[in-house]
């Protein structure tokens, strides 16, 4: 019945394209998974992410494009006989079966034994620590509870991969924390092959092994988190990894690696984050953390003033938005607190600031607007 | 009591109004009042003249007597006539159900070129008035012999029941997470299974909430089963209007008889139906997708 | 693509002829797939018991015993023994009041009763009773009840007024029209109401509007659609109106309807092209009357909608 083998080696995804009547909502996602790594995809909603998850799960069939499990060609399966597990973001919990019977339900589809059927599900029910509740329906539950059924019912298969649909964007901030750890902890102990899809940033960061950035249904960057929070290829990337500062500037001079760009009426040495020429049109990004109150030193790259509009206390920083002369915002964080109103004198290192060719770019408006409405026709959450 | 107070308003504002209601309130609850007392006499009306031994010119009967339910019975043939509801209600409930849950199931889930125009059609037969359809239904039904009979009492009366049942229902199961479907394919469930163990259990209430009100419409309708019953397949409230028409012979009050008879069967129908769904449901489903 | 990618690219989708989408997966894509096939008995249904029987009976009403292609109609409108015209107008007269009485009566009661309060539950219950128990039982109580030896010119009579005369006749079509449609139209739209988000009331208040405010700017404008469902369907209730305008009405007069001119040409006349044409001149009627309303509703309201739930 599973059909498929557990202890695979890698997982390739082969051009998966995904048309929703003329619209591309997945265009040639190429990536191989290797057995026990943890790959979140990220990106807007829109980008795509949830189509390639359901494509890859077999819910949604694919318009070109190939799976291959190791050497089999698992696209053509129904999702049933492909034996991955799946928790979707609503938890999708049978309402009219108790915490036992749905985790029991995959196992019982496969025609496992009785005996350990019963064995295997109690494990999974201590491993998501819901002892007291087994016997409860899903609708008598917290959300954060349904949530670990969901997962339990999932992993109970033990397949060889497991997809997430953003399950944790339903609960609070706290549980959500805490789950994150939950989601982590689980895929390390139980060597889970895990595919997360996630508009989080900071979650599919501190998740996953590897992230994948989608955007209007093409792949931007793929990498590990370290890689992509420093070195985020074009100004969208950056802009999701937190890179709130982004304005746009003319390349003055290219020299290697580094490049000088006019920008807000002064100028700013930072490095080239792809092929650039004098001339081009460029978005620079700056990360508000990369941005030092005080005078300027010997190294700086870059000097702004700027007045400060709100000061945020956020725990151990302060968030400050701050507009410059020229009228665009500026966020920074600081350790101490600038009086509002008040004039600061902002200054950046030159490896701090990155310069996005802004050619390169797909058009804006056109492939956010046009696949909008591709997210919500293609996930069936 | 506070009923006549609006939201969580303080206390003496509270108490104030109640005492000194506006002038359209005190008409609005005056007008339900009379409503109800209205309906109350209506119908107290029949269910005393049904006991009522002699009743003539006063409040009450002077004599009051039972007997008039056994005359009723054997006059009007109710055996035949009780079993003969029971029998048309049973198997229509049954195949509008049948027919009407795999293609409300389709229709809450698929959207396919002329799906809107399905759904109109099926809205049709609600929207129309029973003769307008029942005339040349009936004419067609004679002409094949199916009517006057039971045979064409039960075809007629399936023709607004399946649309009810699938208007009722599709909201229904559009209400059902599709991703609950999604997981138990995940989970390895085939199509069968998925139908057998996951579908049809949370199909059930609906289903059955579907079943009462198409029960209760058949038991009451007149028109169609008028239409296409003879003598030996009358329903209830076929039989109680050819006795009313044909009255004069026959004691008021064994007309009133049978009329309590119908009556309670329908009241105990309404008990029943309002086990499973509410009162709003039993007049129409609010149909929100036309919205 | 100018994103860098970890694998190198084996072959672009466009590129492999063998990953051209199968006709099944086109259909799919516009939602023709295998489940389609449990919609057939329903469909199969509808055109059999439905649509065949009305072509029938249209093509049975343009082939009339006499008087060429629309000599039923003719008949219906201008034979002595039919008056379609009267009746048409008849019904029309017993409808539409109708229908206006209990929807506009229905509107301050469902207002003051959208709450929960107890005994709503009992209230809404009492309610369904006339609706359940049907036109020809309410049709024997009326008579009962409103007769000229009924409780209702009795208590007339108390007050040396009366009798009056409120069965027999247009009177005794209304009224059972009423007792069967209002509970109906309370109820529609008390669901309707409580469909409105008390919180969109609460904002208003919060805003200084008073009750007459709130009702006239923000719950009519938000009912108004459901207003017209709910008029819609007490009108076609009404419309049909049949063993009521026989048992307390005065069929061969004033409350002679169409549904009973039909039913007249069919079961006492058995001229069946001219009954067919008649109901089917019912059946357009009420479309139109129908139409026009819901053309009323579509103007009124665009989009939004309205804070259900």
């Amino acid at each position: 019945m599973t059909g498929l083998k557990e202890d695979f080696h890698s997982l390739h995804l082969d051009g998966l394209t995904r048309r929703f009547g003329g619209q591309t909502a997945l265009n040639g996602l190429d990536l191989t998974i290797e057995r026990g790594e943890f790959i979140a995809l990220l990106g807007p909603s829109g980008c795509g992410k949830s189509t390639a998850l359901n494509c890859v799960a077999g819910l949604l069939p694919l318009t070109a494009g190939r799976i291959m499990l190791d050497d089999q060609q698992v696209d053509q399966l129904p999702p049933e006989k492909r034996g991955f597990g799946m928790v979707f973001q609503n938890y999708a919990l049978f309402p009219h079966l108790s915490v036992q019977k749905n985790i029991a339900f995959g196992l019982q589809m496969r025609k496992v034994p009785r005996a350990e059927i019963k064995r295997r599900v109690a494990e999974a029910i201590d491993l998501v620590q819901l002892g007291p509740h087994a016997k409860k329906l899903p609708g008598q539950m917290s959300g954060g509870q349904q949530q670990r059924v969901a997962i339990a019912r999932a992993v109970v298969l033990r397949p060889p991969l497991v997809l997430m649909d953003e399950p944790l964007s339903n609960l609070d901030a706290k549980l959500r924390l805490e789950m994150r750890t939950e989601i982590r902890r689980l895929h390390q102990s139980l060597g889970l092959t895990t595919i997360y899809v996630t508009h989080d940033q900071e979650e599919a960061l501190s998740l996953a092994d590897r992230l994948v950035v989608l955007r209007g249904g093409e792949v931007q960057q793929v990498g590990t988190p370290q890689e992509l929070h420093e070195t985020p290829t074009n100004a969208h990337v950056a802009d999701f990894m937190g890179y709130r500062n982004l304005f746009d500037g003319v390349v003055e001079r290219v020299d290697g690696e580094h490049a000088t760009v006019g920008l807000l009426g002064t100028t700013a040495d930072g490095a080239a984050a792809g092929a650039l020429a004098t001339r081009d049109r460029v978005r620079v990004g700056i990360r508000p953390e990369d941005l030092v109150i005080g005078a300027p030193g010997a190294t700086d790259a870059l000097t702004l003033d700027a007045t400060v509009d709100v000061v945020e206390y956020q725990g151990r920083e302060f968030a400050v938005e701050a507009h410059l002369a020229t009228g665009e915002a500026v966020h920074v964080r600081t350790s101490e607190r600038p009086t509002e109103g008040s004039t600061i004198r902002l200054t950046a290192e030159a490896h701090r600031i990155l310069v996005f060719p802004s050619a390169a770019e797909p058009d804006d408006s056109g492939a956010a607007g046009a696949s909008a409405p591709l997210e919500t026709a293609g996930s069936p959450a | 009591m506070s009923a006549l107070v609006e939201g969580p308003a303080p206390r003496a504002t509270a108490r104030r109004r109640r005492l000194v209601a506006s002038p359209g309130k005190f008409l609005t609850w005056g007008g339900m009042a009379i409503f109800l007392i209205l309906l109350f006499g209506v119908i107290a009306s029949v269910v005393v003249n049904s006991f009522a031994g002699k009743w003539f010119d006063s409040w009450l009967p002077t004599s009051y007597s039972g007997s008039w339910y056994g005359t009723a019975w054997s006059q009007y043939d109710l055996t035949q006539v009780v079993l003969t509801t029971l029998i048309v209600a049973v198997v229509v409930v049954a195949l509008s159900v049948l027919i009407g849950v795999p293609a409300s199931y389709v229709l809450a889930r698929k959207k396919f070129p002329g799906s809107k125009f399905v759904m109109l059609l099926f809205l049709l037969p609600i929207m129309m008035p029973p003769i307008t359809y029942g005339i040349p239904l009936a004419t067609l039904l004679n002409y094949y012999h199916l009517a006057p009979g039971l045979t064409g009492v039960i075809l007629a009366n399936l023709v607004p029941s399946v649309p009810f049942v699938v208007l009722t229902m599709t909201p229904f199961i559009e209400q059902i997470n599709p991703s609950i479907e999604s997981a138990a394919r995940m989970c390895g469930a085939s199509t069968s299974k998925l139908f057998l163990r996951i579908l049809a259990p949370l199909l059930i209430p609906g289903m059955l909430a579907a079943a009462v009100l198409v029960l209760v419409r058949t038991v009451g309708m007149f028109e169609l089963t008028f239409l296409t019953s003879d003598s030996s397949s009358n329903t209830l409230v076929v039989a109680l209007f050819t006795a009313m028409t044909g009255a004069g012979i026959r004691a008021q009050q064994s007309v009133d008889a049978m009329a309590v008879i119908y009556m309670l069967s329908m009241l105990v129908l309404l008990v029943i139906a309002l086990r499973f769904v509410n009162p709003t449901q039993l007049v129409a489903r609010v149909d929100d997708s036309k919205d | 693509m100018s994103a860098p990618v970890v694998d190198a690219k084996r072959h672009t989708p466009q590129g492999d002829p063998s990953q051209k989408p199968s006709l099944v997966h086109r259909l799919a894509e516009h939602g023709i797939d295998r489940t389609l096939w449990l919609l057939v008995p329903g469909l199969l249904f509808v055109i059999v018991l439905f649509v065949y029987p009305f072509l029938y009976g249209l093509n049975l009403s343009l082939h009339p015993n006499k008087g060429g292609m629309f000599g039923a109609y003719k008949a219906f409108f201008t034979d002595p023994d039919m008056r379609g015209w009267d009746s048409l107008w008849i019904t029309l007269k017993l409808s539409l009041p109708a229908a206006l009485i209990n929807v506009i009566a229905a509107i301050p009661l469902a207002y003051m009763m959208r709450g929960n309060f107890r005994g709503k539950r009992l209230l809404t219950t009492i309610l369904v009773v006339p609706i359940t128990l049907g036109t020809v039982l309410t049709a024997e109580g009326l008579l009962n009840f409103f007769g000229p030896r009924g409780w209702f010119n009795r208590f007339l009579g108390l007050f040396d007024l009366g009798p009056v005369q409120l069965v027999q006749n247009y009177w005794g079509v209304l009224w059972s029209l009423i007792i069967s449609g209002f509970p109906f139209a309370f109820l529609l739209i008390l669901s309707y109401m409580s469909g409105i988000d008390p919180s969109l009331e609460a904002a208003a208040k919060t805003l200084g509007a008073d009750w007459k405010q709130r009702f006239r700017r923000i719950i009519m404008p938000l009912l108004a659609p459901g207003l017209a469902t709910t008029f819609c369907l007490t009108f076609v209730l009404a419309f049909s109106v049949f063993p009521s305008a026989i048992l307390v009405g005065d069929p061969s007069g004033s409350t002679r309807v169409v549904a009973y001119v039909a039913y007249n040409a069919w079961g006492q006349m058995f001229d069946y092209p001219l009954a067919s044409a008649s109901a089917i001149v019912m059946g357009v009627v009420e479309m139109i009357v129908i139409g026009v309303v819901l053309m009323l509703r579509s103007t009124m309201y665009k989009g939004s909608t309205g804070g259900k739930g």
